[in-house]
């Protein structure tokens, strides 16, 4: 996601001189072509991202278009304050991209693990929240956010995550995307594990189970009108997502589901309300933590009686 | 038209007045603060600022940015004077319904560049505002008006650095160093002294002026950018409570309203400068 991110971001600055790009010191030699390019719109803030959201919301409030990129727990909490008052309360169009979504840097710890991310943000007035699960959604929502009138925040796995998407498609921050139909049960997810809520279905398909996949990429504003849908055609809904259950989208889901007296069973799979201690890989974590396609399956199966 | 000192020196004091009165109306602002800062911001606004109060968004106006929020009665009352907006807004301040919060909202009061009351931000705001300007080779000017007080924020400094590395000389930061922040002085809760070596080691050029003293922050205001490449900072130091004897240097005015007697005897006070 990170290259795709990259990529997109050198060719959208080719046709726009007011996108600028600031990080925190993160992205080694990531961003050399940018800086080659783009000299004097590439500003390393060095390890200060408090300072960092703030100049950008300075420059956007000077008609600039800046991304602000370094790791997810330190852009959003760290500066969280700043994204709020400068960013928010302002409603300036300040491009907010995390990397290292849910485990991604899993064996680098607790510390640089981004597992309450979207539940604090979501709680933001005026901020859009954007999870693309692959390479191609990430050049998409990157491209939709230059135009965005307000904040939003990209949330980016890491790199080198399979691909999802084959080809472009109609991107619409907001419209979340049905990846596979079935009515036994519904996974709807975000994110980098929407390849783990993909292998389950196919999976679950070889025993005559038919699962449908809805892939939210936007949390905020989440698509009401889907999630309402399915609940017509299911009893049973599952949400997954690299993050805690508590606040992220199993709770967005939730929430649409309760206030509209829908009757489906929900289950959130996710990360219980535990740091992820340990040392090991993503999948390591998300294995550990039940993100899998054998814990997920055997929840199905569970409340389907089969 | 720019203003005599004499003539600057008579506005701030009717400011103070109005002050004054927004505050008993309200029945509580950041008083003292306000009379700390009103002469610098009289100063500024008048004879400094290249801005039109016809036009709060034209595109190469001077950009103030007031980083201590909660002074803000300062703030609406010298835009009130400019004209931004009709002077009979001021009643409404605090109130429900009201025009005017505790703090500034750049959304709803015609120029208040950026809304402020948490400390410690409208550094940051600035140097993306200069950075901006330089980089679309504007000659506008970027000032931010800071508190001591926020001085003790971590991201204000994390703002100077970064001013300096940019060489953002189109940026200049007017410290009110009135020397008390709400409990007490600062230097004896948390200390930001020798405050003008601090930011010269953060490579700004520094001018330290008596921020009451209308000649010194005129003449010091008409000096910048100190030195080519360098943001300039000036420590203007000030009284906090400054034109009413009974609040000056004394804590409990940083948010109070007077009684009816302490307000005759601060509206006595603060006349007697208006018949200079």
């Amino acid at each position: 996601m990170r290259d795709a991110f990259n990529t997109e971001l050198n060719r959208l600055a080719s046709e726009d001189e007011n996108i600028l790009l600031l990080t925190a010191d993160i992205g080694f030699q990531v961003f050399d072509e940018f800086r080659r390019n783009y000299p004097d719109r590439f500003y390393n803030v060095g390890v200060a991202e408090t300072n960092m959201i703030g100049m950008a919301t300075g420059l956007a409030l000077s008609k600039k278009k800046p991304f602000v990129y370094t790791i997810i727990p330190f852009l959003t909490m760290r500066a969280f304050e700043q994204i709020r008052t400068d960013v928010c309360i302002m409603n300036q169009p300040v491009k907010i991209v995390g990397v290292g979504g849910g485990v991604a840097y899993g064996t680098l710890g607790p510390t640089h693990h981004s597992l309450v991310d979207l539940a604090i943000l979501r709680t933001l007035p005026n901020m859009t929240v954007v999870t693309p699960c692959d390479p191609i959604e990430t050049m998409l929502a990157t491209r939709a956010s230059i135009d965005h009138n307000g904040p939003i925040y990209i949330r980016l796995g890491k790199n080198g995550e399979p691909i999802i998407h084959k080809n472009e498609y109609e991107f619409v921050i907001g419209k979340s995307v049905e990846l596979l139909s079935g009515n036994d049960a519904v996974i709807i997810s975000c994110g980098f594990v929407t390849n783990v809520a993909l292998d389950t279905a196919r999976s679950l398909s070889d025993d005559g189970i038919n699962i449908g996949v809805l892939n939210m990429h936007t949390l905020k504003p989440i698509d009401t009108s889907a999630i309402i849908d399915i609940a017509d055609k299911t009893n049973l809904i599952l949400t997954v997502e690299e993050h805690n259950i508590i606040g992220g989208l199993g709770s967005a889901v939730a929430e649409v589901l309760s206030e509209n007296g829908c009757n489906a069973l929900h289950k959130r799979i996710g990360i219980r309300d535990n740091f992820c201690y340990g040392v090991g890989s993503q999948d390591f974590h998300l294995e550990k933590n039940g993100i899998s396609v054998s814990n997920i399956t055997q929840i199905i199966k569970k409340e389907l009686n089969k | 038209m720019t203003k005599t000192i004499n003539e600057l020196e008579k506005i701030a004091a009717g400011l103070r007045l109005e002050i004054l009165d927004m505050v008993i109306r309200a029945n509580g602002g950041h008083i003292g603060g306000s009379f700390s800062v009103i002469d610098t911001l009289t100063a500024l606004y008048m004879n400094i600022l290249n801005h039109d109060p016809q036009n709060p968004s034209w595109e190469n106006r001077d950009r103030l940015l007031y980083s201590k929020g909660h002074s803000c009665l300062a703030l609406y009352t010298v835009l009130g004077e400019c004209g931004y907006f009709g002077k009979k807004l001021l009643k409404k301040y605090a109130v429900d319904d009201g025009a005017f919060a505790g703090h500034p909202e750049r959304e709803f009061i015609p120029g208040v560049e950026i809304t402020a009351g948490s400390l410690g931000h409208g550094h940051s705001l600035g140097v993306g505002m200069a950075l901006a300007g330089k980089i679309d080779s504007k000659d506008y000017r970027v000032f931010v008006v800071s508190s001591d007080g926020e001085l003790n924020e971590g991201s204000t400094w994390e703002a100077i650095m970064s001013a300096s590395q940019y060489n953002l000389d189109n940026l200049t930061m007017i410290i009110d160093y009135n020397k008390y922040i709400s409990l007490g002085t600062i230097n004896s809760i948390m200390n930001i002294d020798p405050l003008k070596k601090r930011f010269e080691s953060f490579g700004w050029a520094v001018n330290e002026i008596d921020g009451h003293n209308m000649e010194e922050i005129i003449s010091s205001l008409d000096k910048i950018p100190f030195k080519k490449g360098k943001p300039s900072a000036i420590i203007a130091n000030t009284i906090k409570g400054k034109g009413v004897s009974f609040m000056e240097n004394v804590p409990m005015w940083h948010f109070r309203a007077p009684s009816p007697e302490e307000a005759l005897q601060a509206r006595e006070e603060l006349k007697k400068v208006l018949k200079k």
